[in-house]
């Protein structure tokens, strides 16, 4: 494709492209902004951009990461999500049938998920300026009456819910990316969470935090959970879920999966009262069928999250500075 | 008769030992009088009477002192006359209080004189567990605050009879003023407790010792945590604690009656006998017997591999009990699950020890702070420490004299290991060791320690040092307390660190010449960003020069490599052979290693750099080499499990082997590489060439090639001394045969031996370099 105003062609085959495949009243109406109707309630908004190596992975894709990535931020709010808007950059030269596959996969997602896109926009920047495609999403959502979901309310002897496997999206990512063969594919794990959160909340309205353990893993999200709430976290390294696969691939490659990006995973806290109910809730989900029990919120002054290993000693589960350098003298 | 006066001044370890009432004995002896005291300082004695008797007095001072005490200095001054009167006199004064920098001593093996009370039927302590005096027993373990008096440590709960407190409030008996002065009518209680309930028995002890004959394994609350111990001569008893502590291989520790036995064991020089006997009673690494009929033998489970065994003495009463109520040795391992520290309280050890021991042996005198055992070894050149704690710490290691006027330090330590540093007036106290701050049990008693010993020895520190690697706990820590204490946090590499404890433990000044220093290390980080661990330092506390290092070699899966020796072997072979090499075209000998490993994946790990640093790294170079000799190649099951076993298998082979030949490149920085020695080494295995001498040949090269770069480098730069150090060097034969051959050429050659070569000096290191930056 072509960028600026020899691109007259170009722009017009990507609006119909994003018009055949994204159709919907509101985007149908073709003005600028999208006109909404009322909404009662709080809302809540949130935005997210994605860049990620390769654009086609197992279990997704660019497209459908943007649309699940923004969907859960909205969803971690304790929101029920309503609408979508999507802006693109394409690199100059970026291939016609990709990007046709990417929006597809990006209205399959939204229409899974049952909430449209409503606006968009596009750009194409000079070849060397992008790195293919970027796709920037932004979510609007609603909240429930009754429901504060936030990292304040974390507090000491809440049960620490995971909703499924750590690891598979980082670590399908990382495969795909750099050609490694293990003996069974590794798909991302990519989904989203809303209708869980939906389940979870109707069975127990009080839920505390919610939060998609992504980039940094669970670890990141659990210590980011300690510092900003002031507690402390235990866990149980034996029962947190992990897919054997995905265990033998990070042994290999000297990864910890603690801290491996997720996609379609959450961490739920609440009352110790209420974690039977909302592991049964997520249970019952399709994506909340490896749900477990992974821990508790402890008082704490070091604000530090530790883990009891399967052998019985208890280790600190840190914050790292970067990437993972050996700590072994 | 002219009756002079004297102000006497004595500095060092010389409270909370007996030394008011030495110095009260001794002025009675010479007739003087006067008065003695403790204070901030250390103690103040103040004598009156004739001059020649003074003298005498105070060359007794020095050469009687009692055994737990250590004298730094003693300062006299003659105070001006006339006294009227003079005192009639010589009193013990109450102590004057005051900031400490006195400190505390170590806690020290039960002295004769209480061995022989407890064993005397006749004797109120016999068959106490918990008798002690002024020369022995209990002192860190017990202490939680200053002043050091027995309110403030775990014996307060105690109240002494009326016998005991005229002991210790009589300055002629040997129990005066002795803190943890206890007997059966009023001190500590030892009971047996099995499932959770209490044993009814008159003798808990012979109890234990019934289940130990049985097989059985018994944890007992010792002086700063507890053992697991079974009989050492029982395999199955042996392979069960294995089994049940999940301790497959690391080797475990022996506590011995007396001499005697453990030379029906190993062979014990006199040096080793009297590292043995020291009042530290340490773990002693010593050379295992060859089998014999002889009784006892030894399970074959306690050392696997090994040629070595660590013994220790007994080193409380309790233990002198146990062991002689059991025929023979006790396997006397510390007692805690696989990743924690040893357990110190009796609720934890019901929860945390209940799983692996049949019963217990409990008191209820409470241990404040863990102390492992210490391990020592003796090395031609003296006693090598190797695990620094109970017995040994807190004592204070005095430093060169050019430190006194640097800023005081607080040197955090490295990550595994631990330990810290405070430095202050050319006095370094390192704490003891603490393991691997991973851990969140030692990370909790890494911050209680430091909390305690900067109260204890009312320590502000000007600067704080930490290791350059940002992820270290220890390093974060420094930082949080720097910004809180707003004073200056200095990032030191852990490499110069090492070298720098070197330096200091053999008291080189802050403005000393430059000298060459050779770690030998696993790995740290360097000042370029990568992995250090084979390095020449050229350069001394103030700063180096990486003169030379080890040819970097990747470590695939970073911290995995150290857990997986085959990944290094790949990595080597790689490095030596480039992409030709694969597993498969690799000698016969070499493939079984390889069968069952994805080496296509960490050999695109290699190329590819994802996750794998790069390393000069002496200690992966020995996983290697133990790799391809098929030793641990899938996996170590403890800390520096390969160069513990390629030692033991290279000694016997050692006077008969030729070293393999190693790259020397000269340039600047030079570089050790590795491609020659892995031709004859792999031409070696294929021939059949037995693993011993493979072990030793690599050996012998190392030290040829080291030896050759070092003076290579010292020559260009006309260095005399050189110091080694890094964790690589508790290896024997790398130590031993770098200290000949460079004394050979006539350098002079300083190794650690007061603290460990391992991280466990480093925060000595760090404080150095930090006070003289
Ligand atoms: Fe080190
Ligand atoms: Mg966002
Ligand atoms: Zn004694
Ligand atoms: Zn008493």
């Amino acid at each position: 494709m072509a960028h600026g105003g020899g691109g007259r062609a170009t722009a017009e085959l990507i609006a119909d492209l994003f018009q055949h495949h994204l159709t919907n009243p509101i985007l149908d109406q073709g003005n600028d902004a999208a006109l909404l109707p009322p909404v009662a309630g709080r809302l809540v908004m949130s935005t997210d951009g994605h860049v990620i190596s390769p654009i086609f992975f197992p279990g997704g894709d660019i497209g459908s990461l943007a649309v699940h990535g923004t969907l859960n931020d909205v969803a971690m709010a304790g929101a029920e999500p309503l609408y979508l808007t999507v802006g693109f950059i394409l690199e100059e030269g970026f291939p016609l049938a990709d990007l046709e596959k990417i929006v597809i996969s990006m209205a399959r997602a939204a229409e899974a998920a049952g909430v449209p896109i409503v606006t968009g926009d596009t750009k194409v920047v000079e070849k060397g300026k992008g790195d293919g495609v970027f796709i920037t999403t932004t979510g609007l959502g609603v909240v429930p009456d009754g429901v504060h979901v936030s990292v304040e309310r974390a507090e000491p002897g809440q049960a620490i819910l995971l909703s499924g496997s750590l690891g598979d999206h980082g670590v399908a990512i990382l495969s795909k990316r750099e050609n490694l063969e293990f003996e069974t594919e590794i798909r991302s794990d990519s989904a989203a969470l809303h209708t869980l959160v939906a389940g979870m909340i109707s069975a127990a309205p009080g839920i505390a935090v919610l939060r998609d353990p992504t980039r940094g893993g669970l670890a990141a999200t659990l210590n980011e959970i300690a510092r900003t709430a002031k507690v402390g976290i235990h866990l149980e390294e034996n029962a947190i879920p992990i897919k054997a696969d995905v265990k033998a691939a990070c042994e290999l490659l000297g990864l910890d999966p603690l801290y491996v990006a997720n996609e379609g995973k959450m961490v739920c806290l609440c009352e110790p009262g209420d974690a039977d109910a909302v592991l049964a809730a997520m249970r019952a989900h399709p994506l909340g069928r490896d749900a477990a029990l992974i821990g508790t919120v402890t008082e704490d002054d070091a604000h530090l999250v530790e883990m009891e290993t399967e052998i019985g000693g208890v280790r600190v589960v840190d914050w790292l500075a970067g990437e993972q350098l050996p700590r072994i003298c | 008769m002219t009756v002079t006066a004297t102000h006497v001044r004595i500095k060092g370890l010389v409270q909370g030992v007996g030394f008011r009432p030495f110095v009260w004995h001794l002025a009675r002896e010479e007739g003087l009088t006067g008065h003695v005291l403790n204070d901030a300082d250390g103690v103040l004695a103040e004598i009156f009477g004739a001059a020649d008797r003074q003298q005498r007095f105070l060359e007794r001072l020095r050469c009687e002192a009692p055994p737990l005490s250590e004298i730094v200095s003693v300062e006299t001054a003659v105070l001006a006359g006339p006294f009227s009167p003079p005192p009639q006199d010589f009193q013990i004064v109450e102590s004057v209080e005051g900031p400490a920098t006195t400190g505390i001593v170590p806690d020290a093996a039960t002295c004769p004189a209480c061995v022989a009370d407890i064993f005397d039927p006749a004797n109120r302590r016999h068959g106490y567990a918990f008798t002690n005096c002024t020369h022995c027993g209990p002192r860190l373990s017990i202490v939680t605050s200053i002043p050091y008096d027995r309110a403030s440590t775990s014996m307060a709960a105690f109240k002494m009879c009326p016998e005991c407190q005229s002991e210790y409030d009589d300055p002629a008996d040997r129990r005066f003023h002795a803190q943890p002065n206890a007997c059966p009518a009023c001190g500590p209680q030892l009971w047996a407790e099995a499932e959770g309930t209490r044993i009814e028995t008159a003798d808990p002890i012979r109890w234990a010792a019934s289940r130990l004959a049985a097989g059985e394994i018994i944890a007992l609350k010792g002086l700063g945590g507890f053992h697991l111990a079974v009989d050492a001569t029982n395999d199955a008893a042996v392979a069960r604690l294995r089994e049940k502590k999940k301790r497959p291989h690391k080797p475990l520790a022996v506590m011995v009656r007396d001499l005697e036995q453990a030379r029906t064991i190993c062979h014990v020089s006199d040096r080793e006998a009297a590292l043995m006997e020291d009042r530290a009673a340490p773990i002693v690494l010593l050379r295992l017997r060859a089998k014999s009929a002889e009784k006892p033998a030894l399970s074959g489970h306690l050392a696997p591999g090994l040629d070595q065994c660590g013994l220790m003495l007994p080193a409380t009463p309790l233990h002198h009990l146990l062991i002689a109520a059991v025929p023979g040795p006790l396997v006397m391992t510390s007692g805690n699950r696989s990743e924690d520290p040893q357990v110190i309280t009796n609720e934890d050890a019901r929860r945390n020890l209940g799983q692996i021991a049949d019963g217990f042996l409990m008191h209820d005198r409470e241990i404040v702070n863990r102390l492992d055992d210490s391990v020592m070894r003796a090395d031609r050149g003296g006693p090598v420490i190797l695990r620094r704690a109970r017995g040994h710490a807190p004592a204070p290691l005095a430093l060169n004299n050019g430190f006194q006027t640097c800023p005081s330090v607080l040197a955090m330590g490295g990550e595994l290991k631990s330990t810290f540093c405070q430095l202050r007036q050319a006095s370094a106290v390192v704490s003891q060791h603490m393991g691997d701050l991973e851990s969140r049990p030692v990370l909790e008693d890494y911050e209680k320690t430091l909390t305690l010993y900067r109260q204890l020895y009312d320590f502000e520190p000007d600067r704080i040092a930490v290791d350059l690697h940002p992820d270290f706990v220890s390093t974060q820590a420094g930082r949080r307390l720097a910004a809180d204490l707003h004073i200056p946090l200095i990032e030191v590499q852990h490499h110069h660190a090492h070298l720098a404890a070197c330096m200091a433990e053999h008291g080189l000044p802050p403005d000393s010449d430059p000298v060459l220093g050779v770690v030998l290390d696993g790995s740290g980080l360097g000042s370029d960003g990568t992995i250090w661990g084979g390095e020449f330092l050229f350069g001394g506390y103030k700063g180096f020069e990486r003169a030379g290092h080890f040819l970097p070699i990747a470590l695939p899966g970073g911290a995995a490599a150290a857990r997986e020796p085959w990944r290094n072997l790949v990595a080597h072979l790689r490095a030596a052979f480039g992409t030709d090499w694969s597993p498969s075209s690799a000698s016969s000998s070499l493939s079984p290693i390889f069968t069952g490993k994805t080496v296509s994946v960490i050999e695109h790990l290699i190329d590819s750099g994802l996750n794998t640093p790069m390393a000069s790294s002496a200690g992966r170079l020995f996983d290697a080499v133990a790799a391809a000799l098929g030793i641990c190649a899938t996996r170590q099951s403890y800390e520096g499990q390969t160069g513990v076993l390629l030692e033991a298998l290279a000694r016997p082979y050692l006077s008969q082997a030729t070293a393999y030949p190693v790259d020397i490149s000269s340039g600047t920085p030079g570089m050790l590489s590795w491609e020659v020695m892995w031709e004859a080494l792999l031409g070696d295995l294929k021939r059949g060439t037995a693993p011993g001498l493979i072990s030793a040949r690599f050996h012998l090269g190392l030290i040829k090639a080291i030896s050759e770069m070092a003076t290579h480098i010292a020559g260009d730069r006309n260095i005399r001394t050189i110091a080694l150090s890094g964790g690589v060097l508790q290896n024997a034969i790398l130590a031993g045969g770098l200290y000949e051959q460079l004394s050979a050429q006539g350098f002079d050659v300083l190794v650690p031996g007061k603290l460990p070569a391992n991280d466990g000096g480093l925060s000595l290191g760090q404080a150095a370099i930090a006070a003289v930056t």
